[in-house]
Protein backbone atom coordinates (compact mmCIF):
# COMPACT_ATOMS: atom_id res chain seq x y z
CA UNK A 1 0.00 0.00 0.00
CA UNK A 2 1.20 3.18 -0.73
CA UNK A 3 2.56 4.45 2.51
CA UNK A 4 1.34 8.15 1.57
CA UNK A 5 -2.11 8.00 1.58
CA UNK A 6 -4.25 7.87 4.88
CA UNK A 7 -5.87 5.07 5.70
CA UNK A 8 -8.46 5.25 8.63
CA UNK A 9 -10.57 1.97 10.16
CA UNK A 10 -12.97 2.78 13.04
CA UNK A 11 -15.59 0.40 14.42
CA UNK A 12 -17.97 1.92 16.73
CA UNK A 13 -19.99 -0.40 18.47
CA UNK A 14 -21.61 2.18 20.37
CA UNK A 15 -23.99 3.08 17.23
CA UNK A 16 -23.28 0.31 15.06
CA UNK A 17 -20.95 1.98 12.99
CA UNK A 18 -17.94 1.68 10.79
CA UNK A 19 -16.05 4.00 9.44
CA UNK A 20 -13.44 3.98 6.91
CA UNK A 21 -11.69 6.93 5.83
CA UNK A 22 -9.24 6.52 2.45
CA UNK A 23 -7.09 9.33 0.53
CA UNK A 24 -7.09 8.47 -3.34
CA UNK A 25 -3.74 9.68 -5.87
CA UNK A 26 -6.77 11.08 -8.61
CA UNK A 27 -8.83 13.85 -8.69
CA UNK A 28 -12.29 14.07 -7.59
CA UNK A 29 -14.28 13.04 -10.49
CA UNK A 30 -12.07 10.01 -11.25
CA UNK A 31 -12.54 8.88 -7.83
CA UNK A 32 -16.04 9.47 -8.33
CA UNK A 33 -16.65 7.27 -11.20
CA UNK A 34 -14.35 4.78 -9.51
CA UNK A 35 -17.52 4.51 -6.72
CA UNK A 36 -20.25 4.80 -8.91
CA UNK A 37 -19.67 2.95 -12.06
CA UNK A 38 -20.17 -0.45 -12.36
CA UNK A 39 -17.86 -1.15 -15.33
CA UNK A 40 -15.25 0.05 -12.44
CA UNK A 41 -16.71 -0.93 -9.84
CA UNK A 42 -16.53 -4.60 -11.34
CA UNK A 43 -12.56 -4.19 -11.21
CA UNK A 44 -12.36 -3.54 -7.62
CA UNK A 45 -15.10 -3.50 -5.25
CA UNK A 46 -14.45 -7.63 -4.72
CA UNK A 47 -11.39 -8.08 -3.18
CA UNK A 48 -9.04 -10.71 -5.00
CA UNK A 49 -9.77 -13.83 -5.43
CA UNK A 50 -13.22 -12.45 -5.63
CA UNK A 51 -14.69 -10.78 -8.54
CA UNK A 52 -17.64 -8.27 -8.32
CA UNK A 53 -20.15 -8.56 -10.99
CA UNK A 54 -22.72 -6.34 -12.42
CA UNK A 55 -26.35 -7.19 -13.23
CA UNK A 56 -27.64 -4.03 -13.47
CA UNK A 57 -27.09 -0.67 -12.27
CA UNK A 58 -29.05 2.62 -12.16
CA UNK A 59 -27.55 4.98 -10.51
CA UNK A 60 -29.64 7.52 -9.77
CA UNK A 61 -31.97 8.70 -6.46
CA UNK A 62 -33.97 5.78 -5.97
CA UNK A 63 -31.98 3.31 -8.53
CA UNK A 64 -30.25 0.40 -7.65
CA UNK A 65 -27.19 -1.82 -8.28
CA UNK A 66 -27.78 -5.26 -8.43
CA UNK A 67 -24.37 -7.34 -8.02
CA UNK A 68 -22.76 -10.77 -6.98
CA UNK A 69 -19.79 -11.11 -5.30
CA UNK A 70 -18.18 -14.36 -7.21
CA UNK A 71 -15.90 -16.34 -5.29
CA UNK A 72 -12.77 -18.41 -6.72
CA UNK A 73 -14.90 -21.91 -7.32
CA UNK A 74 -17.47 -19.76 -9.21
CA UNK A 75 -20.21 -19.47 -6.19
CA UNK A 76 -21.80 -16.60 -5.90
CA UNK A 77 -23.22 -13.95 -3.04
CA UNK A 78 -25.98 -11.24 -4.72
CA UNK A 79 -26.77 -8.05 -3.03
CA UNK A 80 -28.49 -4.91 -3.67
CA UNK A 81 -27.71 -1.45 -3.03
CA UNK A 82 -30.67 1.10 -2.79
CA UNK A 83 -29.37 4.79 -3.98
CA UNK A 84 -31.15 7.48 -1.74
CA UNK A 85 -29.72 10.95 -2.05
CA UNK A 86 -26.88 11.42 -5.26
CA UNK A 87 -24.73 14.72 -5.03
CA UNK A 88 -22.87 14.77 -7.76
CA UNK A 89 -19.28 14.52 -6.81
CA UNK A 90 -19.74 15.16 -3.04
CA UNK A 91 -22.08 12.21 -1.76
CA UNK A 92 -24.19 9.48 -1.80
CA UNK A 93 -26.22 7.71 0.85
CA UNK A 94 -28.08 4.16 0.34
CA UNK A 95 -29.11 1.09 2.03
CA UNK A 96 -27.18 -2.35 1.02
CA UNK A 97 -28.97 -5.61 1.61
CA UNK A 98 -27.86 -9.41 0.66
CA UNK A 99 -30.15 -10.28 -2.08
CA UNK A 100 -31.16 -13.17 -4.88
CA UNK A 101 -30.62 -13.10 -8.24
CA UNK A 102 -32.83 -11.05 -8.92
CA UNK A 103 -32.25 -9.02 -6.14
CA UNK A 104 -35.23 -9.71 -4.19
CA UNK A 105 -33.86 -8.73 -0.68
CA UNK A 106 -33.14 -11.38 1.97
CA UNK A 107 -34.76 -9.89 5.00
CA UNK A 108 -33.25 -12.18 7.37
CA UNK A 109 -29.64 -10.94 6.35
CA UNK A 110 -27.71 -7.88 7.95
CA UNK A 111 -28.48 -4.55 6.18
CA UNK A 112 -26.38 -1.57 6.27
CA UNK A 113 -27.26 2.03 5.51
CA UNK A 114 -24.35 3.42 3.71
CA UNK A 115 -23.13 7.33 3.58
CA UNK A 116 -20.14 7.99 1.23
CA UNK A 117 -18.87 11.62 0.71
CA UNK A 118 -15.99 12.92 -1.57
CA UNK A 119 -13.97 15.86 -0.96
CA UNK A 120 -11.21 16.65 -3.96
CA UNK A 121 -8.08 17.85 -3.02
CA UNK A 122 -6.26 18.97 -6.04
CA UNK A 123 -5.32 15.32 -7.65
CA UNK A 124 -6.02 13.77 -4.26
CA UNK A 125 -9.33 12.81 -3.25
CA UNK A 126 -10.55 12.39 0.48
CA UNK A 127 -13.27 9.04 0.86
CA UNK A 128 -14.75 8.95 3.78
CA UNK A 129 -17.47 5.74 3.98
CA UNK A 130 -19.92 5.52 7.31
CA UNK A 131 -21.54 2.25 6.86
CA UNK A 132 -24.26 1.59 9.64
CA UNK A 133 -26.23 -1.22 11.10
CA UNK A 134 -29.37 -1.41 13.02
CA UNK A 135 -27.98 -3.27 15.51
CA UNK A 136 -24.73 -4.86 17.28
CA UNK A 137 -25.73 -8.40 16.17
CA UNK A 138 -26.19 -7.09 12.46
CA UNK A 139 -23.06 -6.02 12.16
CA UNK A 140 -20.94 -8.97 14.36
CA UNK A 141 -22.78 -11.18 11.76
CA UNK A 142 -21.43 -9.10 8.45
CA UNK A 143 -17.87 -10.14 9.79
CA UNK A 144 -18.15 -13.42 10.68
CA UNK A 145 -20.41 -14.32 7.23
CA UNK A 146 -17.70 -12.51 5.29
CA UNK A 147 -14.76 -14.52 6.90
CA UNK A 148 -16.85 -17.88 7.06
CA UNK A 149 -17.88 -17.62 3.18
CA UNK A 150 -14.10 -17.49 2.84
CA UNK A 151 -13.19 -14.15 2.18
CA UNK A 152 -11.07 -13.56 4.81
CA UNK A 153 -9.16 -17.36 4.02
CA UNK A 154 -8.75 -16.51 0.84
CA UNK A 155 -7.03 -13.26 1.91
CA UNK A 156 -4.89 -15.12 3.94
CA UNK A 157 -3.87 -17.26 0.97
CA UNK A 158 -3.02 -14.80 -1.51
CA UNK A 159 -0.91 -13.44 1.42
CA UNK A 160 0.64 -16.75 1.35
CA UNK A 161 0.25 -16.84 -2.70
CA UNK A 162 2.07 -13.21 -3.31
CA UNK A 163 5.37 -13.79 -1.66
CA UNK A 164 6.01 -17.01 -4.19
CA UNK A 165 5.08 -15.02 -7.07
CA UNK A 166 7.20 -12.45 -6.54
CA UNK A 167 10.17 -14.75 -7.17
CA UNK B 1 -24.89 -2.12 32.38
CA UNK B 2 -22.90 -4.99 30.75
CA UNK B 3 -19.36 -3.75 29.08
CA UNK B 4 -17.75 -4.35 25.98
CA UNK B 5 -14.57 -4.16 24.67
CA UNK B 6 -15.46 -2.10 21.80
CA UNK B 7 -17.60 0.46 23.89
CA UNK B 8 -14.15 1.08 25.76
CA UNK B 9 -12.36 1.98 22.41
CA UNK B 10 -14.95 3.82 21.04
CA UNK B 11 -14.32 6.88 23.84
CA UNK B 12 -10.55 9.53 22.30
CA UNK B 13 -10.01 9.44 25.59
CA UNK B 14 -9.88 5.83 26.70
CA UNK B 15 -7.69 5.06 23.53
CA UNK B 16 -5.44 7.89 24.34
CA UNK B 17 -5.06 6.47 27.98
CA UNK B 18 -4.65 2.98 26.42
CA UNK B 19 -1.65 4.56 24.69
CA UNK B 20 -0.11 5.97 27.29
CA UNK B 21 -0.13 3.12 29.76
CA UNK B 22 0.73 0.75 27.00
CA UNK B 23 3.80 2.27 27.50
CA UNK B 24 4.64 1.87 30.93
CA UNK B 25 1.90 0.94 33.52
CA UNK B 26 0.78 4.56 35.92
CA UNK B 27 -0.97 5.05 38.80
CA UNK B 28 -4.66 7.17 38.37
CA UNK B 29 -2.94 10.55 39.01
CA UNK B 30 -0.27 10.27 36.95
CA UNK B 31 -2.49 9.21 33.75
CA UNK B 32 -4.61 12.22 34.94
CA UNK B 33 -1.86 15.04 34.91
CA UNK B 34 -1.80 14.20 31.10
CA UNK B 35 -5.83 15.28 30.18
CA UNK B 36 -7.16 18.16 30.56
CA UNK B 37 -10.59 16.78 31.53
CA UNK B 38 -11.31 16.55 35.45
CA UNK B 39 -9.89 13.58 37.45
CA UNK B 40 -13.15 12.35 38.30
CA UNK B 41 -13.82 12.37 34.56
CA UNK B 42 -10.46 10.71 33.87
CA UNK B 43 -11.58 7.86 36.76
CA UNK B 44 -14.76 7.13 35.25
CA UNK B 45 -12.48 6.08 32.06
CA UNK B 46 -10.27 3.91 34.02
CA UNK B 47 -13.33 2.31 35.73
CA UNK B 48 -15.00 1.93 32.46
CA UNK B 49 -11.36 0.09 30.59
CA UNK B 50 -10.75 -1.93 33.88
CA UNK B 51 -14.86 -3.64 33.71
CA UNK B 52 -13.94 -4.50 30.16
CA UNK B 53 -10.74 -6.00 31.11
CA UNK B 54 -8.44 -3.66 28.97
CA UNK B 55 -7.08 -2.57 32.06
CA UNK B 56 -5.41 -4.31 35.43
CA UNK B 57 -5.02 -3.03 38.21
CA UNK B 58 -1.63 -3.74 40.04
CA UNK B 59 -0.85 -2.62 44.16
CA UNK B 60 2.39 -1.57 44.65
CA UNK B 61 2.53 -0.41 48.29
CA UNK B 62 -0.04 2.35 48.86
CA UNK B 63 -0.01 2.97 45.27
CA UNK B 64 -2.28 1.11 42.64
CA UNK B 65 -1.16 1.21 38.95
CA UNK B 66 -2.94 0.53 35.91
CA UNK B 67 -1.77 -1.54 33.10
CA UNK B 68 -2.81 -2.59 29.73
CA UNK B 69 -4.18 -6.07 29.40
CA UNK B 70 -2.36 -7.48 26.33
CA UNK B 71 -4.45 -10.70 25.90
CA UNK B 72 -7.61 -8.62 25.51
CA UNK B 73 -6.04 -6.56 23.70
CA UNK B 74 -4.92 -8.68 21.01
CA UNK B 75 -8.54 -9.77 20.87
CA UNK B 76 -9.92 -6.62 19.46
CA UNK B 77 -7.17 -6.33 17.27
CA UNK B 78 -7.45 -9.67 15.57
CA UNK B 79 -11.27 -8.95 15.11
CA UNK B 80 -10.50 -5.06 13.53
CA UNK B 81 -7.40 -6.42 11.70
CA UNK B 82 -9.69 -9.21 9.80
CA UNK B 83 -12.46 -6.79 8.57
CA UNK B 84 -9.68 -3.76 7.87
CA UNK B 85 -7.37 -6.08 5.64
CA UNK B 86 -10.82 -6.53 3.10
CA UNK B 87 -10.90 -2.89 2.80
CA UNK B 88 -7.42 -2.82 2.40
CA UNK B 89 -7.40 -4.89 -0.03
CA UNK B 90 -10.47 -2.89 -2.12
CA UNK B 91 -8.56 -0.01 -2.02
CA UNK B 92 -5.44 -1.24 -3.38
CA UNK B 93 -7.04 -2.56 -5.96
CA UNK B 94 -8.79 0.80 -6.56
CA UNK B 95 -5.22 2.74 -6.72
CA UNK B 96 -4.44 0.41 -9.38
CA UNK B 97 -7.64 1.07 -11.45
CA UNK B 98 -7.11 5.02 -10.44
CA UNK B 99 -3.84 4.83 -11.69
CA UNK B 100 -4.87 2.97 -15.16
CA UNK B 101 -7.65 5.16 -16.01
CA UNK B 102 -5.54 8.18 -15.46
CA UNK B 103 -2.78 6.76 -17.65
CA UNK B 104 -5.65 6.23 -20.70
CA UNK B 105 -6.68 9.92 -20.17
CA UNK B 106 -3.31 11.68 -20.47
Amino acid sequence: MNANLAFDFTVNKENNTINVKREFAADVALVWDAYTKSEILDQWWAPKPWKAKTKRMDFRNGGHWLYAMVGPNGEEHWAIANYQDIQPQKRFTGLDAFSDAEGNVKADMPQSTWDVTFSGKGDHTLVELSISYADLAQLEATIKMGFKEGLGMAMENLDELLPRLKK
Amino acid sequence: MRRDVFQAIADPTRRAILLLIAVQAMTPNAIAEHFDTSRQAVSKHLRILTECQLLKQEQSGREIYYEVNATKMKEIDKWLEQFKKIWESRFNQLDHVLLTLKNKKS
